[in-house]
């Protein structure tokens, strides 16, 4: 039943609704066979267009192209293009129990009855429903509907996954759970897999590589560590994790440097006027004349580390992820030791 | 305190408030009721409680309750085989034409039945046959009631939970009777019952179309009714009332509770 990955390749594809909403601009992305790919992006940037273009259930804009491996699909109705996709709400079949949900796709594809009982029993094993074979989905709770949507969706072997927000429905410690089995399960599968989220660590979990998204177009591709390392845009870097945006004067950028809570640190000219800095990647140290100095104005114990804010002279407040053992408090002078290695060049200033 | 305490009299307040309405309107209903089961209206309980009126009624009208029972099934039947289809093409279509075509199917609840009738009579009554027969009341019955079937199927299949059924079953390979026969169907299997019992209860109780388009020989129950309260004996009327009442309560009951039944068994 298992078919070879697949890599899907999307052409110029837009998407305008009747309205005249531009839902997508014309976008072009690669998946490789077996990757899992991460479309990641706010409500509304284009991410659930994309992922229902490519699995037919909308038309692209004249000139869009959608192509698993070779075979051009665009025109093929959805039921035609051989794919599984878990719905944001599961879209279980509330008139079926577990199993007859699992094999539906199979019944309707005219599996021979042994071969379905055979392959559901397996599906039921390996998303681990045993014992709720016979429940509907009214009575499952909402991992459990979710593992269900799952083992229906890689039933019928499809050629790709589609996976539209799957977490969203968990409560918070439930979905965490949820992930990593979704993580671990999508790996041992290496079927070619594209998971629209609006949560980045959902994305980076679970993910090989990230698409991410803003008002209907990619704006960078990559794998998790450089996105969040490198991002070549502000908003990625946003998007991503919290993040201070520092700002200088084109004097200064010319001549390599960062005036920073009444210390001048440097950084490339290339760099820009402003530049990007991760909270955890500054380091709180006690006040010296060499490095940087700020006063806490507020201090947040979040269990694993502890959350400052910090105002500084020539900047904004500068936001800091200290350890959980910090014992720094509101009010108190701080220096600051910052790589500059750690800067990030900020591209599409705001 | 002071919350509680205010909460207590606004409770207080809305119990009387409910208490006088239902009174209201229960009072017409059992003065209605009791009035065929007594000698004399006009002496009350006093001159004896008789089974005679309810006797009468059943001989002159008996034939009225199948034919308006008949006429009912009929006509879900017949809104079942029209509305679905039409509910479905209205819930999946973008076009204006469809909301002009949704509000067209709706006027028939807002022009009074006697003008339908009369339109159904000068556009029909020359087909002697189909004028005289029980068909000629259906298709009556069917035009009143079916945007309450349309409307009602078409906004359960418009909700985004059934959209997204039909998607899943498509993504899966499914084709458009398997996803509307096997999925969507069952899926709103409490909504079409819900659909069926308000066609059913309205085609019973219609009065307006069906006197106007009935013969001597095509009466319905609230016909029968109608006729009963001309002969001016309260007693008799009363007595309909309440053959009405036993007929179509328990059949009501039975309904809703299979329609529980399903709500429970379907709910996701």
């Amino acid at each position: 039943m298992k078919t070879d990955p697949l890599a899907i390749q999307v052409e110029a594809c837009a998407k305008t609704y009747p309205d005249g909403t531009q839902g997508l601009l014309a976008t072009t992305l690669r998946v490789e066979a077996g990757e899992i790919m991460a479309l990641l992006g706010p409500s509304g940037c284009g991410k659930t267009s994309l992922l229902r273009i490519i699995a037919g259930l909308e038309t692209p804009d004249h000139g869009g192209r959608i192509l698993f491996g070779d075979q051009d699909v665009t025109q093929r109705p959805v039921q035609a293009r051989k794919i599984g996709m878990v719905f944001q709400h599961y879209a279980l079949f509330p008139q079926m129990t577990v199993i007859e949900n699992i094999g539906y796709g199979l019944k309707i594809n005219r599996c021979p009855d042994h071969e379905r009982t055979v392959r559901v029993g397996e599906l039921v094993e390996l998303v681990r429903l045993n014992g709720l074979q016979n429940k509907r989905p009214a009575e499952l709770s909402g991992g459990q509907r979710q593992r269900v949507a799952l083992a229906r969706a890689i039933a019928v072997s499809p050629r790709v996954l589609l996976l539209d927000e799957p977490l969203t429905a968990l409560d918070a410690k439930l979905k965490e759970s949820v992930r990593d089995e979704l993580a671990e399960l999508l790996r041992r599968l290496r079927i070619t897999t594209i998971h629209v989220t609006h949560d980045q660590h959902e994305a980076m979990a679970i993910a090989d590589r990230l698409a991410v998204m803003r008002a209907g177009q990619i704006v960078q591709v990559g794998i998790a560590e450089d996105l969040y390392r490198s991002p070549e845009h502000a908003f990625v870097a946003e998007f991503l994790g919290r993040i201070n945006t520092l700002s200088r004067s084109v004097e200064d950028a010319s001549r390599d440097l960062l005036l920073l809570g009444g210390a001048q640190l440097t950084c490339p000219s290339t760099y820009g006027t402003k530049v990007l800095l991760r909270p955890e990647d500054i380091r709180l140290s006690q006040p010296a004349q060499s490095i940087p100095c700020g006063i806490v104005l507020q201090r947040q114990f979040l269990g694993d580390r502890v959350h400052l804010r910090v105002t500084i002279e020539n900047q904004n407040a500068l936001l800091i992820d200290a350890p959980r053992d910090c014992k720094t408090i509101a009010g108190e002078r701080i220096g600051l030791v910052i790589d500059p290695l750690t800067f990030i060049p900020c591209k599409d200033e705001k | 305190m002071v919350s509680r305490r205010s909460n207590s009299k606004v409770s207080w307040v809305l119990l009387c408030v409910t208490a006088v309405v239902t009174l209201f309107m229960l009072t017409p209903m059992v003065l209605s009721v009791t009035a065929g089961l007594v000698n004399q209206y006009s002496q009350g309980v006093s001159s004896g409680l008789t089974t005679k009126w309810l006797e009468q009624v059943w001989a002159s009208y008996g034939s009225t309750v199948g034919w308006s029972l008949a006429l009912a099934l009929a006509c879900v039947v017949g809104n079942l085989f029209l509305g679905i289809p039409c509910a479905y093409a209205l819930a999946r279509s973008r076009a204006n034409w469809a909301r002009i075509f949704e509000d067209l199917l709706t006027l028939p609840v807002a022009i009074p039945g006697l003008a339908t009738g009369l339109a159904l009579i000068l556009s029909y009554g020359q087909f002697r046959d189909f004028r005289q027969s029980f068909y000629f009341i259906l298709v009556g019955h069917m035009i009143f009631t079916l945007p309450f079937m349309v409307r009602s199927l078409s906004a359960a299949l418009q909700r985004r939970e059934f959209v997204a059924l039909e998607e899943a079953a498509s993504t899966l390979g499914a084709n458009f009777v398997q996803r509307l026969v096997g999925i969507l169907l069952p899926a709103i299997l409490p909504t079409i019952f819900a659909a069926s019992l308000m066609v059913l209860t309205l085609s019973i109780g219609e009065f307006n179309l069906t006197w106007m388009l009935h013969t001597p020989l095509t009466r319905t129950l609230p016909v029968g009714l109608a006729d009963s309260y001309a002969s001016m004996r309260i007693e008799v009327g009363s007595a309909y009332t309440l053959v009405f009442f036993m007929l179509v309560l328990p059949l009501l009951w039975a309904l809703q509770a299979v329609g529980t039944l399903l709500s429970r068994r379907y709910e996701n």
